[in-house]
């Protein structure tokens, strides 16, 4: 029994791996990962290239009151005794811009610029330069420097969100705690459909091709069942095992070199529970994929099936947004206890680390029995379907075979 | 037909009843949707003969068959081959052509045999020693490593007749072998089959071309409505079914001819009935006395195809 099975185990793992989309999906993680960390080096490289050149900024002042402070970082103010003077600095690029400060200056804060460059409005750093140099000029002498610098950065917010037990929860940063559950959901859902996939397209070619029936006199339809299921399951965790490498590496090397992602982590329990909930979904689709593939005489006529278990499959990824955000609410539990959707929320809510171990239990206890029950179901209608090629049975004759296998 | 080969093929249809048959089947019986498809079928098969299952499209063959290959089960009635139920084992000592029949389309022709060799158990070394010595029996060695999507259906076939014997099975199973055949790769199986059997292998043919039956079977069934019909050697079902007739092509015949009682014209032939005291010798002796010039003169044997007419009408 064993070693029958284990030959189509063998024959079905080589033939997905050396499949091409499999080759390409497996490997697209690790090539996109490297691209990333080698573009963001790149253009972080590309956009500082060493010290900045200082600029120099002419003005005029009618007030009398600018002459103490005329330097500020990265940048020189340039005194000129009239407009015509500073006109001509300007022509002459001696100065990138010039600023003219009206003797009503103080009861207006009217303040006029010209510059050769087009421009929509004047950058946020040359806004904060003249902020600078106005305000270290205004409060020259009367307050003390430290002042003058809270004065010109009043804040730098450094927010904690802390949890129930007032301790600083971890993942603060946004960028790690959102995209992680998401990106980790959705390379799980692809894989545990691109693998049951492939079953459902083995399946339905054996049928299509006419092989079926040679197989089937030297096999028995339970041994394939179980050499096709586990030879594309060990298949599929090859591939989940390739991205949970490659996103292991990438986080810690992201993680060192992007600031965005300082504090991107891939907590531990995401590995153990991630193959556990990957083998059960693998498994519940498969066997739904395996039983549908079956039932229709050709791969299309068997797709349309399939449809209908798809669909309720990606609602948690429809969801993402709120089961990340409120991973504890009852949308989230629901979807958690449900078997179609629960291996991918539960590793959603696993990667943001909110899960209580009680949800964790019940919902691998929920999702075994289904996979136990559906593939009794499934090796029974594989049986009796396996070789029937007229018209696609209605619901309810399958109903019947099913009692009468 | 020749009265020797007539001799042996009765002593083949004998050799069905010696001690161990390689397919022992009693009293099976199978229904679909409350239909009986089959319903209490018993045969033997012995070793080293080419058994034919005939009927109609429809008769309750391929269910037979399969339930043979195990695919499915009787609801009644045992099957025992080469001596045990069938299980594993036995499977493994078994070729299988079945009437829907196809390959991997995108598995070289190496690939494909070596595989359904390994689900036959046979080492990997052998088979494809095997495999090569059969592809170029049915002149397939140059397309071996060819994608089978590339092949012709013609060599499709072939391929999938290799793959049949690829494991030198003892019992090789052919659902409508000759369906959709070329006359070329018609012949070619009928060789091969024909070889099998002087290997010692048994055969069955299953089909509903009754005139290849007749032309390859040392014993036959015929099936109908899901019952067997008719059981036993060829030679024997055609003496009982003959009817005292001869085909006769000659000249003139002459008229009130003891012993006829009617003639048919076939266009350059003729078929007088017999009134069956007068044996076809006496005919014939009674025709070259009156000085007839006889071209042609046959006892007639009625075709399997006429048989099963004539069963299938006493039957309703």
């Amino acid at each position: 029994m064993l070693n029958k099975a284990f030959i189509i185990l063998k024959h079905e793992f080589w033939q997905t791996v050396k499949n091409r989309s499999f080759i390409i999906l497996t490997l697209a993680l690790p090539v996109l990962a490297i691209l990333g960390v080698g573009i963001y080096q790149g253009v972080h490289h590309w956009y500082h290239p060493g010290v900045p050149q200082e600029e120099k900024i002419g003005y005029v002042d009618y007030t009398g009151m600018f002459g103490n402070s005329t330097s500020e970082p990265g940048v020189q103010f340039i005194l000129y005794t009239d407009e015509q003077a500073a006109k001509d600095a300007l022509l002459t690029k001696d100065v990138k811009e010039y600023l003219v400060i009206p003797a009503d200056y103080l009861s207006t804060g009217v303040v006029t610029r010209y510059t050769l460059s087009r421009e929509v409005a004047p950058s946020t750093k040359t806004t904060g330069q003249i902020t600078d140099f106005l305000l270290s000029n205004l409060l020259a002498g009367k307050v003390s420097p430290e002042v003058l610098q809270r004065v010109e950065t009043p804040v730098l917010l450094a927010s904690f969100r802390l949890n129930e037990t007032g301790e600083i929860a971890p993942n603060q940063n946004v960028v790690a705690s959102y995209v992680v559950p998401i990106v980790f959901a959705l390379l799980f859902m692809i894989s545990i459909f691109f693998a049951s996939g492939f079953l459902f397209q083995s399946v339905t070619e054996e049928k299509e091709n006419r092989v079926m029936e040679i197989l089937l006199s030297s096999v028995s339809s339970r041994q394939l069942l179980v050499g096709k299921v586990l030879g594309l399951g060990i298949a599929g965790l090859s591939q989940v095992s390739v991205w949970l490498v490659t996103l292991e590496v990438f986080s810690r090397v992201a993680s060192s070199i992007i600031p965005a992602l300082s504090d991107l982590s891939i907590p531990a329990s995401l590995f153990g529970w991630g193959i556990l909930y990957f083998i059960l979904g693998y498994l519940l689709f498969a066997a739904l994929y395996a039983g549908i593939g079956s039932i229709g005489a050709t791969a299309r006529e068997g797709q349309g099936w399939s449809t209908i278990f798809v669909l309720p499959a990606v609602v948690p990824y429809y969801f993402s947004y709120f089961i990340v955000t409120y991973p504890e609410g009852a949308v989230s539990r629901a979807l958690t206890f449900f078997p179609i959707t629960s291996p991918i929320t539960s590793m959603m809510r696993l990667a943001s680390n909110v899960i209580p171990a009680w949800e964790i239990a019940l919902s691998l206890i929920i999702l075994a029995g289904s996979v136990v029950l559906t593939m009794w179901l499934a090796a029974k209608i594989f049986r009796v379907f396996l070789l029937m090629y007229g018209k696609r049975p209605a619901l309810r004759e399958i109903g019947r075979y099913i009692r009468e296998a | 037909m020749e009265r020797a080969e007539l001799a042996e093929r009765v002593s083949r249809a004998g050799k069905a009843n010696e001690a161990m048959n390689v397919v022992e089947v009693s009293g099976i019986s199978k229904s679909f949707k409350g239909v009986k498809v089959v319903n209490n079928v018993s045969f033997s098969i012995g070793q080293g003969e080419i058994f034919g299952m005939v009927g109609p499209n429809g008769a309750g063959k391929t269910t037979t068959i399969r339930m043979l290959m195990d695919i499915i089960k009787p609801d009644s009635g045992e099957i025992k081959i080469m001596g045990e139920p069938i299980n594993e084992e036995v499977k493994n000592r078994i070729g299988y052509l079945p009437e829907e029949r196809g390959l991997y389309k995108k598995l070289t022709v190496s690939q494909s045999l070596s595989y359904l060799a390994a689900l036959k158990n046979m080492k990997k070394r052998l088979a494809s020693e095997r495999a090569e010595e059969l592809l170029k029996r049915v002149n397939m060695l140059p397309h071996k490593d060819k994608k089978t999507d590339e092949l012709s259906h013609g060599m499709g076939q072939l391929i999938q007749f290799v793959a049949t014997i690829l494991h030198d099975p003892e019992l090789v199973v052919f659902d409508e072998p000759f369906a959709a055949l070329d006359p070329v790769n018609t012949q070619l199986l009928k060789e091969l089959i024909l070889e099998l059997r002087s290997q010692g292998k048994s055969v069955i043919l299953s089909t509903h071309m009754m005139n290849q039956v007749e032309e390859l079977s040392d014993r036959i069934l015929m099936i109908n409505k899901g019952q067997a019909v008719l059981y036993g050697s060829l030679a024997e079902i055609k003496a009982r079914y003959r009817n005292n007739s001869v085909f006769l092509e000659c000249d003139r015949l002459p008229d009130n001819l003891p012993g006829v009682v009617g003639s048919k014209a076939h266009g350059k032939y003729m078929e007088i009935f017999l009134d069956g005291r007068v044996s076809p010798q006496e005919i014939l002796s009674t025709l070259i006395n009156q000085g007839v010039k006889v071209d042609r003169f046959e006892v007639s044997t009625p075709s399997l195809n006429e048989i099963f007419i004539q069963v299938a009408k006493e039957g309703c």
